[in-house]
């Protein structure tokens, strides 16, 4: 599949579709823990969306980008809390302080291949988890509250949900669109050299760390983002919401469900995740009874097992073998 | 007065660490012989102190009695797990291997909070209990037993690869696959060997810390990371680098809790993790 050609405009015309779709479905809903759902399916695929570039596309599993997000949240609530800035001017800062942090903690992790990675990648979140909960200049594990006196769109804080939903629908359209420049730039084929033939790459003389730093980097931008929405939406942070490792889960989750190394994949798998996450809650109450839990892992499981292509892959394959379609069904 | 203190830490950590080793070396294990990290390791170590725990509860077996068990019923699950998922993705690419184990550690982390609910267990009291006292220095009997069994498990799994057919044939494997099939040896028998294995060592730790150790279904997490920690400093996949590894991150870990503050022992034995890549990513007894 060659990406560089023109559009084609039948991806064109869906994505147009599916963005007003996006836009217009607030109007037909005026429950708003209904909108709260839908504003966590956009956060969950712009967050997932953000991971692929680094775990889809370049190949290197992050089982820790909760650091990202929790750096996110924290320097854009820090910076509207002592600074009184703005939280968009706290969000691109927040999103910087990430990229500093991707390229130092990448500088020792990418040693690591594969699997390898994935860990230290879990055990750099711990430590910054740790760092934050006994940092009294962050207030600990109390957390940070923001003040409710200022609203409005500079104070990024709204009384009704509907701003949010379409504050959270425009980063995500933009994070899409940077996932998707990469896809058809130089930039993505060498992330895809780097991911399926490595060896091939570095003697073609791709540098393989420079562009590992860069796919984390861009990737961890834009989680930082995904955190100081976070932040703003639910006005209240604290170590155990925004650093620990269930967050860095289940970013991969959405990612790993929907299809990783596609351009919409996690977008399909934030709407399965959180579906499966709202309707586990009310079927079997609390989310203690580790119900959600089996339920991922057994499709996880199985997309590792028969579609690491994940749920985007399945429909690619049905897509193939319907009539009328191309007979390259074995390409796996 | 502060020696006394001193040697009573070094003392606690050796003997955590020693119990590191027992964990880290089932993970080095598998990894040795077919190049996958099972993130569901420290899940086997759960489903060990739950072991321990139903067999105390229901049986009123006491958790030094029921290890035995713990291995077999461990080492079963180890079998399982390879037949079930992890045979299926020995030709898949690496993002499918990482994904199947992941998967396999939210499961089972997911299932003890189904079953046994998420709730912090003890075991009230077993047949070792009470302090030994050494001169000035002070131990908890049930700490020492496990270290001990941890040394005597390691050493018995050092035993089996060196000196019996069997393990040599699982070493065979982890130095050289192809060379070891073309000698006759059954891979995929290794492989299923080696997480049956690796299971057994990481719920027989499970087993021997339960006594003294809060039970539930997250447990693991901590552990795997650690046990990451020491495959590292250990070099991947050497058995008896893990081992040193163990008890000297054990030994890092405690002094570190007792000169920083013990809120930062995690980190400290985490941010090891980083300088050991930085500057020996080999580890100590690493081949490559």
């Amino acid at each position: 599949m060659s990406n560089r050609t023109v559009l084609d405009p039948r991806k064109a015309l869906g994505a147009v579709a599916l963005l007003a779709f996006a836009l217009l479905l607030p109007l037909g809903i005026t429950d708003p823990a209904r909108l709260n759902f839908f504003i966590l399916i956009l956060m969950g695929a712009q967050l997932g969306v953000a991971w692929n570039i680094v775990g889809g596309y370049a190949g290197q599993v992050s089982l820790g980008h909760a650091v990202f997000y929790g750096i996110g949240a924290y320097c854009s609530t820090m910076l509207a809390l002592s600074l009184g800035l703005s939280p968009w001017i706290g969000m691109l800062a927040g999103g910087l302080l990430a990229v500093v942090f991707a390229l130092v903690m990448g500088w020792p992790c990418f040693r690591l291949k594969g699997h390898y990675f994935a860990m230290a990648t879990i055990a750099v979140a711990e430590i910054v988890q740790i760092l934050v909960t006994n940092s009294e200049f962050l207030e600990g594990a109390v957390g940070l509250s923001l003040p409710l006196d200022r609203s409005g769109l500079a104070a990024m804080v709204f009384l009704s949900k509907l701003p949010y939903y379409y504050i959270i629908l425009g980063l995500l359209v933009v994070t899409v669109l940077v996932a998707w420049a990469i896809e058809r730039s130089h930039i993505g084929y060498y992330f895809r050299a780097i991911k399926d033939e490595p060896e091939a790459a570095r003697a073609l003389g791709v540098s393989l760390t420079r562009y590992k730093l860069i796919a984390l980097s861009v990737s961890a931008f834009l989680t930082a983002v995904g955190g100081s929405f976070y932040a703003q939406k639910e006005m209240f942070i604290d170590p155990g919401s925004v650093f620990v490792g269930a967050i860095s889960i289940k970013i991969a989750l959405v990612a790993i469900l929907g299809g990783v190394g596609t351009l919409m994949g996690p977008v399909l798998g934030a709407v399965i995740l959180i579906t499966i996450e709202e309707y586990s809650r009310t079927l079997f109450g609390s989310t203690g009874s580790g119900t959600d839990m089996i339920i991922y892992a057994m499709m996880i499981i199985l997309v590792a097992v028969f579609s690491p292509a994940g749920v985007m892959g399945l429909l690619q394959d049905l897509r193939r073998h319907l009539p009328g379609a191309g007979k390259t069904s074995e390409t796996r | 007065m502060t020696a006394d203190i001193l040697l009573q830490v070094l003392v606690s950590g050796l003997l955590i660490g020693l119990i590191y080793a027992l964990v880290a070396v089932g993970l080095t294990l598998i990894y040795g012989v077919m190049d996958i990290v099972n993130f569901a390791h420290g899940e086997f170590l759960m489903l060990g102190m739950y072991a321990s725990f139903w067999a105390f509860t229901l049986f009123h077996v006491d958790p030094v009695i029921a290890l035995p068990i713990t291995a077999v019923l461990l080492f079963g699950v180890g079998i399982v797990v390879y037949q079930t998922v992890i045979r299926r993705v020995l030709k898949a690419p690496m993002l499918s291997q990482i994904f199947a184990t992941f998967g396999l550690m939210i499961l089972l982390r997911g299932l003890a909070q189904f079953f046994w609910k998420p709730d912090h267990r003890l075991i009230p009291d077993s047949l070792v209990s009470g302090n030994i006292a050494l001169g000035p220095v002070q131990f908890g009997l049930p700490q020492v037993i496990a270290a001990l069994g941890a040394v005597g498990v390691t050493g018995a799994l050092w035993f089996f690869l060196h000196r019996t057919r069997l393990g040599t044939a699982l070493e065979a494997t982890a130095i050289d696959r192809e060379a070891a099939t073309l000698m006759g040896i059954d891979g995929q028998k290794m492989f299923a060997l080696a997480w049956g294995i690796g299971a057994a060592c990481a719920g027989l730790a499970g087993g021997l810390i339960a006594t003294f150790f809060p039970i539930f279904p997250e447990v693991g997490s901590n552990f795997i990371l650690i046990a990451f920690v020491v495959v590292v400093l250990g070099g991947f996949g050497s058995v008896t680098g893990a081992f040193l590894a163990g008890i000297i991150v054990g030994l890092i870990e405690v002094l570190g809790g007792f000169l920083i503050g013990p809120e930062y022992k995690t980190a400290i034995v985490l941010s090891l993790l980083l300088i050991v890549l930085l500057v020996r990513p080999k580890g100590l007894m690493g081949k490559a």
